[in-house]
């Protein structure tokens, strides 16, 4: 790499996807699963992607890997890795992607490890196939792989099976996988869902220490906006397909534009409200992909609603900093949007609004 | 961590259940050693009154479930729900018994038959017990199926999948309710959800227990959705019970070490409240050996020598709120006991 | 789909699932041969005993001609009429076969599976013991004590056919039995007879109907396996017995190919036709189950 490029990495992002698209032909129609995403993640840096199901958060993160099923699927859009265009090679060309450049971690780690396969070797095999090592070299490093995730006794514990191990221990396996080849990007596609409270926040806390360890970049996926605010540079919202809100961490909790994003915090359990409190919850359901709403895709469930937002679609807009941008017509702060707030609390429907349907 | 003890109990009329020295325990195999699930524990749950079990997976919290409604029988220890003790109930008296308790469960869409429509599916308990003709039971569950949020003719055409996960939930909520059960026992009912689905489903819990006036036993991992709906909680952790206190108390003052871990684990949605470090390392270890002493002593940071020795038991700290622990965070030590083993 | 996100909300379009128009094809076949087997006798079919020798064609096997579509054999009767009423036996075998297997080895298949403990231990023991034997060679050692007519050679195919179905029945119904909605059945109060008939059985059962029709494929080739080497129905027509006589000394098979080459097509169309279809309505029965 010659000086000038040394610069430019430095400065372009290295992942980055332009009005990306990826719909699935299904016999109802083309289900849209991710429908024009833009987003750059720079060196070192971790996104949070959050939606709920089916706002496409899992497929565009296969999408930017691509690892997509290759039959009834339109793709469109352009995915780069560090400046060149890999949207549109073929499974074999990703083979040099996969593992040593990109790695991904899943929600599951007992159904993403083999059953049959010891963990020491399971580590191995992608070290020998990417780096060429020797299955004594491989196994060394295996054992410090497994030593970098916390996991006490590595060298007895590279002779066990997936099924000897507890949840947080397989999570962990799969985190020294991901890792065993040095991946300048890593996906964690909800790495936390199936585990513990107290595992979870352990599992979080060492993908993060690994990104800074490695200036690794970082995108969790996930349906908990709480779980991403400690852990992520910024917050890129999903809904039906799009992001509707992109900003810096503490931009996108201090400064929420997006009434989707504001319901979507209001939802979650708070442990200092006093017990009983009416939990605020987003009425209806997440919207059609295949027969997607006409206006704004929120519209339908949002409760500040107006006639524009059922027939024209918002586009991105740009908050108070250029890194923050949204797509609503009438943003949270908006005078519509106070007028309305208004309303709603005299009617004693604020809470029932978000809340109950 | 000792849920020995009974001091937390109460002398109430309006107990509904009594659970007193529950123990589960499950052969491995032909190996002779055996899963020690649930060791000993005790509480009771008032009419009217929501019980929060929370803990985390492998403490015992959903074998206790399954152990009121006798689902494994329990190997030994007593349940008293309104009067009656479960455990000696034959067969048959049990499946009469069973119907005033019900249970709904973590995987929404697990717990329906795929290949049952869903009006079906809520009209199997009034089919088993012939309650009324067929016309009144069909009525009973469409207006079940609307209280809980589901349309009753998509439910008379319609098979889970077509349903999504809160959906199914709420489906599952129907079915527990049609035979008009005193209590409910919750197990992790909305772990499986979205959050924002959760809010709705936990909602929904709120206003059928206010309206068909049921006990709750809610059964979950997450402290937070525990705190939100309950009167009182117990915190388990490998088989034993290690701290009962009303839910606003327990936030507000934990006492066991192991509280103050679950609470500071939880995820705070604020960017600007700094990441707790988690003050524990590693997994609970096996129920199949148990640690002696205090079974959280070798994860917890105050454990001493006495609690690797002595177990101990449920005592009172403040009004209402117990703990067992030699080394609480609030409430001072425990007193020296001296024990005759 | 794999991804989960994939899976759209179902709305109000419900999509019927399609079969195809090669499952219709195979079932029209199925039900032509059905239809054949069942109204042989009052078809205007030539008789399948009669000979028809020619003098003017000289020795027979005659090859096919307007008079004989399939040919004749070396005994000039009328291959096309053998080969239909060949569907009789076959078919009829093949069928029984399969029901009594089906209800013996999955009943016994679904109360192990249920109830596990010491049934499952005692039964998956015998269903070790059947599969243990060369079927085949069971199937001649059986066939050869008895009298051979069309209810004893369907049974002990039947026989055969316990094991691997009642393995199968075992093994769908352990995947169901520990779900959590069979237990949600029985903290309604549900008897275990009520869970095995209303929950076990609608899931087990339709996987396993797709499984009769290849089952009944098997059913019909192990009879004509039989049939060839002489074990089947005795006196009948099958064909196996067909292809078997079309091709016994050397010669036959070289200069009149017409005599195994129509009952040979027979068997294979129709086999072909069972499998085909048992395996689209697999598919087709594949409820998906997850919308999460």
């Amino acid at each position: 790499m010659n000086q000038s490029e040394m610069v430019r990495s430095e400065h372009e992002p290295l992942v980055e996807t332009i009005d990306v698209k990826t719909h699935f032909k299904t016999p109802r129609g083309i289900a849209r699963a991710v429908d024009g995403v833009s987003i750059q993640i720079r060196r070192g840096q971790s996104l949070g992607v959050v939606g709920e199901s089916g706002s496409g958060k899992t497929v565009l993160s296969r999408s930017i890997m691509g690892l997509l099923p290759r039959n009834g699927v339109i793709r469109e859009g352009s995915v780069r890795y560090q400046g060149q265009e890999i949207g549109n090679r073929s499974d074999k060309e990703m083979q040099s992607i996969w593992g040593r450049e990109m790695a991904m971690i899943f929600q599951d780690p007992m159904t993403s490890l083999n059953p049959v396969m010891k963990v020491g070797k399971q580590i191995s095999e992608s070290l020998r196939k990417n780096l060429g090592m020797s299955a004594t070299e491989a196994l060394a490093v295996a054992e410090k792989l497994l030593h970098d995730v916390r996991i006490p006794e590595p060298a007895r514990r590279l002779n066990q099976y997936p099924h000897e191990l507890s949840g947080g221990m397989r999570q962990r396996v799969m985190i020294a996988i991901a890792m065993a080849c040095g991946p300048n990007m890593l996906f964690a596609d909800e790495p936390t869902t199936a585990l513990d409270v107290t595992v979870q926040a352990q599992i979080l806390e060492l993908l993060s220490e690994q990104k800074r360890e490695r200036n690794m970049s970082l995108l969790l996926v996930t349906h908990n906006l709480g779980v991403v605010a400690g852990y992520t540079d910024e917050i890129a919202v999903m809904y039906g397909g799009k992001v509707v809100e992109k900003a810096p961490t503490k931009t996108l909790f201090a400064n929420t534009k997006m009434p989707y994003t504001e319901a979507l915090l209001s939802s979650i359990p708070r442990l200092d409200q006093p017990s009983h409190s009416r939990l605020s919850t987003i009425p209806g359901r997440p919207p059609d992909i295949v027969h997607p709403p006409k206006g704004c895709r929120f519209a339908p469930r949002c409760a500040y609603v107006r006639d524009l937002c059922l027939n024209e679609e918002p586009e991105l807009q740009q908050a108070d900093s250029p890194d923050h941008t949204y797509r609503c017509f009438f943003p949270v702060g908006s005078p519509e949007y106070l007028e309305r707030r208004v309303e709603l609390t005299r009617k004693g429907e604020l809470v029932a609004s978000e809340g109950s349907n | 961590m000792a849920g020995t003890g009974k001091a937390h109990l109460r002398d109430d009329q309006n107990v509904l259940l009594r659970v007193e020295d529950l123990v589960v325990e499950f052969p491995i195999g032909r190996t002779g050693l055996k899963v020690n699930a649930v060791s000993g524990i005790s509480f009771d749950v008032l009419k009217g009154e929501t019980l929060g079990i929370v803990g985390e997976s492998g403490c015992g919290k959903s074998t206790t479930g399954r152990a009121i409604m006798q689902l494994p029988s329990p190997t030994s220890g007593s349940i008293m729900f309104d009067g009656t003790e479960l455990t000696s109930l034959s067969g048959e008296a049990m499946r009469e018994a069973r119907t005033k308790i019900q249970m709904i469960f973590q995987d929404p869409i697990s717990s329906l038959n795929p290949r049952r429509n869903v009006r079906d599916i809520v009209l199997e308990p009034l089919s088993i017990w012939n309650r009324g003709t067929k016309a009144e039971q069909l009525a009973t569950v469409d207006k079940i199926l609307e209280h809980v949020g589901i349309d009753p003719q998509r439910a008379a055409e319609s098979k889970p999948h077509q349903f999504s996960g809160g959906q199914c939930q709420r489906i599952s909520i129907a079915r527990s309710l049609v035979l008009n059960p005193q209590m409910i026992i919750c197990d992790e009912p909305v772990s499986a959800l979205d959050v924002s689905v959760q809010a709705q489903v936990v909602n929904l819990l709120e206003d059928l227990k206010k309206e068909f006036e049921l006990t709750l036993v809610f059964i979950a991992h997450d402290l937070a959705v525990v705190k939100n709906i309950s009167d009182r909680i117990a915190v388990m952790y490998l088989g034993k019970i290690c701290e009962v206190s009303s839910s606003d108390d327990l936030y507000r003052n934990p006492a066991h070490p192991y509280t103050e871990v679950l609470l500071s684990s939880i995820p705070v949605p604020d960017p600007t409240v700094a990441v707790k470090k988690v003050s524990v390392d590693g997994e609970p270890p096996s129920p199949v050996s148990p640690p002696a002493g205090c079974r959280f002593n070798p994860r917890c940071p105050n454990a001493s020598d006495r609690c690797r020795s002595e177990e101990p038991t449920l005592r009172e700290i403040e009004p209402g709120h117990f703990v067992a622990c030699h080394h609480p965070l609030t409430g001072g030590e425990a007193p020296v006991t001296v024990r005759s083993n | 789909m794999s991804t989960t996100s994939v899976t759209p909300a179902p709305e109000d379009t419900i999509v019927r699932k399609k079969l195809g128009f090669g499952f219709w094809l195979c079932v029209t076949w199925i039900g032509l041969m059905a239809f054949i087997a069942i109204f042989a006798p009052v078809l205007p079919l030539k008789s399948p005993t009669a000979n028809f020798l020619d003098s003017a064609r000289g020795r027979p096997p005659y090859a096919p001609s307007w008079s004989h579509w399939f040919g004749t054999d070396k005994d000039a009767r009328d291959v096309f009429s053998r080969s239909m009423y060949g569907a009789r036996i076959s078919l009829t075998v093949g069928f029984t076969a399969i029901t009594a297997g089906f209800l013996i080895g999955g009943s016994l298949g679904v109360i192990s599976g249920y109830y596990k403990g010491w049934i499952d231990r005692v039964s998956s023991f015998g269903f070790i013991v059947l599969l243990s034997f060369p079927s085949l060679v069971l199937a001649i050692l059986l066939t050869s004590l008895i009298d051979r007519n069309l209810l004893t050679v369907s049974l002990v195919l039947g026989l055969l056919s316990i094991a691997p179905v009642g393995r199968l029945a075992r093994a769908a119904t352990l995947q169901y039995a520990d779900r959590e909605f069979v237990l949600a059945a029985r903290q309604i109060g549900a008897t275990n007879r009520r869970i095995i008939i209303k929950e076990i059985l609608p899931n087990v059962a339709i996987p396993m109907s797709s499984l009769a029709l290849l089952g009944m494929a098997v059913a019909v080739v192990a009879e004509g396996g039989l049939a060839f080497l002489g074990f089947s129905v005795q006196k009948g027509i099958t064909w196996g017995g067909l292809i078997q006589l079309g091709s016994d000394a050397s010669k036959t098979l070289q200069d009149s190919p017409w005599i195994a080459f129509f009952p040979i097509l027979m068997l294979f169309l129709t086999v072909l036709s069972l499998n085909f279809a048992g395996d689209r309505l697999r598919t087709f029965f594949d409820v998906k189950e997850t919308t999460l």
